[in-house]
């Protein structure tokens, strides 16, 4: 589908962050913010809700717990007990270093995926480049066309520091 | 971060003024350019060393390892010494990005991503060796437990070593993503200043498709902070499960109950020296003095003054217990270390570990490069020492007077452990031709940490 987009690049994060508020309370919608890195406050002026990725460790976490203490009880003690110098067939202590591991196998690996599948982040994805300097040292702020008034927004960020305001327009896979 | 109050007390990271751009291409220029000649000639070396390496496990493997020093006394010496050497050195990178991040120390972004890839070379390095350990490497899979056709047979999970094979290898897959992780920012930062068609599709696919958007950073930051907590106890507990590797079995020298703290303080000493190492030639073969500052390079050193000051400890501990245990061959075992055969590897141990490092006390030695350079070798070498001595004094004087023997490695031992460390630098040469070096995006993001003139 092709979307009509406004622009204002900015190239220092505390003129952006200082415009993003603003703009946050004058209700412009933001379509996203493209930074070369993390700018603390961004995600308050657009008001992103709280990632779910710690919720995804805690079950994976418990996941791979519970995998790793059920085998090795199953192989062990269930399927086919082996009397290793008289010990225990479930010897919990001995366990514990294996379910420790796979634990933190299970809650790193699965948080990853779930970050690459929550972000559509896959070798081959064709990123949303609007300058080639958005990776490197500016910093861009775009508003979906429809969503505001050009000429406002434009005078707006003018006013607030960009360096330029510009129009774009591109096919978006979603 | 940025707004933060300007103190005399700290000093800004990057030390001279630059602007986003200039620290892109500051760092970028070491895999933008062409290959420079001491890269050519590091390389080869490197390579060449790797190769022989390689052809010597291939002898071995081909005849089985009854080529190397071992005998019926000392079944253990420099196959699981070089093994627990290279693990050691694999734990300062995840220390430095995953604990650093943690405490929020902001200077560890200047040497994470070196000391990471560092990690993961070392940890690969490491993993050869029970590959060739196994004598039949292509049975290696064995250690697993997975449904065969012996019963199904599985593993014994009262065994330290499988504790050790399932350690090492979420070691080094969680350090691996998480340094890929790291990674995915900075790589778009090179597919979009390349001009190359190849290069900007080969970095494209493996960036991921990142974009920069706030929305992905916000999920990004919360990774890693939970990839770090999660490293955090995994490095902790990969260094603990190698020593109880010793500490499970019943020789006088080994059976102790400090060997995990002990262990895990010289893994990320060793590790640290290491770190200090190559970067301080990277640094200056790479014009990187801005980035990777004399602050840098002190704050690693008093790392190294603690960890060594904590295996002195150990090491006296060790010799208390041993007197205050009443047993006789657990004071022998001691005595023998200090005053034995193997007298002169012991006390290049204490020398290397627990006297060198006390200079750095002394801000003019830790200041002076060349002298930070010669310790860092130094307290590599005592490492490796202290392994040694762990392993090889504890088993040479058998119970039996009858079954004492010496131990002393074959050209074999000697050349696997040289091309291991030919793996270890060819992997790090191509790491600073290929890949970023500095996390490009972190250091952006505080380079106005403690600066005043901010523009």
């Amino acid at each position: 589908m092709r979307k009509n987009f406004v622009l204002a690049i900015y190239d220092d994060e505390e003129k952006l962050l200082a415009a993003a508020f603003k703009a946050r309370e004058k209700k412009y919608k933001f379509y996203d913010i493209y930074t070369p890195f993390p700018v603390h406050g961004l995600d308050d002026a657009m008001d992103i809700k709280r990632s779910i990725l710690p919720y995804v460790t805690f079950v994976m976490g418990l996941i791979g717990l519970i995998v790793a203490i059920s085998t090795q009880i199953w192989m062990s003690a269930i399927d086919w007990p082996i009397n290793v110098g008289g010990k225990p067939f479930i010897s919990l202590p001995a366990f514990v270093p294996i379910s420790f591991e796979l634990t933190v196998f299970f809650a790193a690996h699965m948080t990853v995926g779930a970050f690459l599948f929550m972000n559509k982040l896959f070798p081959g994805k064709k990123p949303v480049i609007f300058d080639s300097a958005q990776t490197c040292h500016k910093f861009i702020v775009v508003h979906e066309k429809d969503a505001v008034d050009f000429d406002e927004v434009s005078k707006f960020y003018t006013d607030n520091g960009a360096l330029e305001v510009t129009e774009n327009s591109r096919e978006m896979e979603s | 971060m940025s707004d933060a109050h300007v103190s005399k007390l700290r000093t800004p990271l990057v030390t001279e003024d630059r602007t986003y751009e200039q620290i892109s291409a500051d760092i970028l220029d070491s895999l933008e350019s062409k290959p420079s000649k001491n890269w050519l000639i590091g390389f080869s070396i490197s390579a060449l060393f790797m190769t022989i390496g390689f052809i010597v496990i291939g002898y071995q493997v081909g005849t089985g390892i009854g080529v190397w020093g071992l005998n019926k006394t000392v079944g253990w010496s420099w196959d699981i010494t070089n093994f627990v050497f290279w693990v050691g050195i694999g734990h300062a990178g995840t220390l430095i990005s995953a604990v650093l991040l943690i405490f929020r120390q902001k200077w560890r972004t200047g040497i994470n991503r070196a000391a990471e890839a560092m990690t993961i070379f070392a940890v690969a390095c490491a993993g050869l060796y029970p590959l060739i350990h196994a004598g039949r490497p292509w049975l290696l899979y064995w250690v697993f437990p997975y449904p065969n056709t012996r019963g199904p047979l599985w593993v014994n999970f009262r065994s330290p070593l499988l504790w050790d094979v399932v350690a090492i290898s979420t070691y080094l897959s969680v350090s691996l993503v998480f340094w890929y992780m790291g990674l995915l920012p900075d790589l778009a930062t090179i597919r979009d200043r390349t001009k190359s068609k190849f290069r900007k599709y080969v970095y494209g696919v493996m960036s991921f498709g990142w974009d920069g958007s706030n929305r992905t950073w916000h999920h990004f930051e919360v990774l890693c902070l939970i990839l770090a907590g999660l490293a955090t106890p995994l490095v902790l507990s990969v260094h603990t499960i190698v020593s109880m590797d010793f500490a499970t079995s019943v020789i006088p020298g080994w059976h102790t109950t400090i060997f995990p703290p002990y262990f895990v303080a010289g893994a990320i000493f060793s590790g640290f020296a290491m770190v200090l190492t190559l970067l301080i030639l990277t640094r200056k073969v790479l014009n990187w003095e801005n980035y990777v500052t004399m602050g840098h390079i002190e704050a690693m050193c008093k790392v190294i003054i603690l960890t060594g000051t904590m295996v002195g400890l150990a090491y006296g501990t060790e010799f208390f217990i041993a007197w205050y245990s009443g047993n006789e061959y657990e004071q022998y075992a001691f005595i023998n270390r200090a005053t034995g055969p193997y007298w002169w590897a012991y006390w290049s141990m204490i020398s290397c570990n627990v006297i060198s490092p006390q200079l750095l006390w002394f801000k003019k030695l830790r200041t002076n490069l060349v002298f930070v350079f010669i310790l860092s070798i130094f307290v590599n070498i005592g490492m490796w020492f202290e392994r040694f001595v762990i392993i090889t004094t504890s088993l040479h004087r058998d119970y039996l007077p009858s079954s004492w023997a010496m131990y002393s490695p074959t050209w074999v031992e000697i050349w696997t452990f040289i091309g291991t460390f030919g793996l270890f630098f060819t992997l790090y040469f191509l790491f600073i031709r290929l890949l970023p070096g500095i996390a490009v995006a972190e250091v952006k993001s505080v380079y106005k940490f403690a600066r005043k003139n901010k523009k």
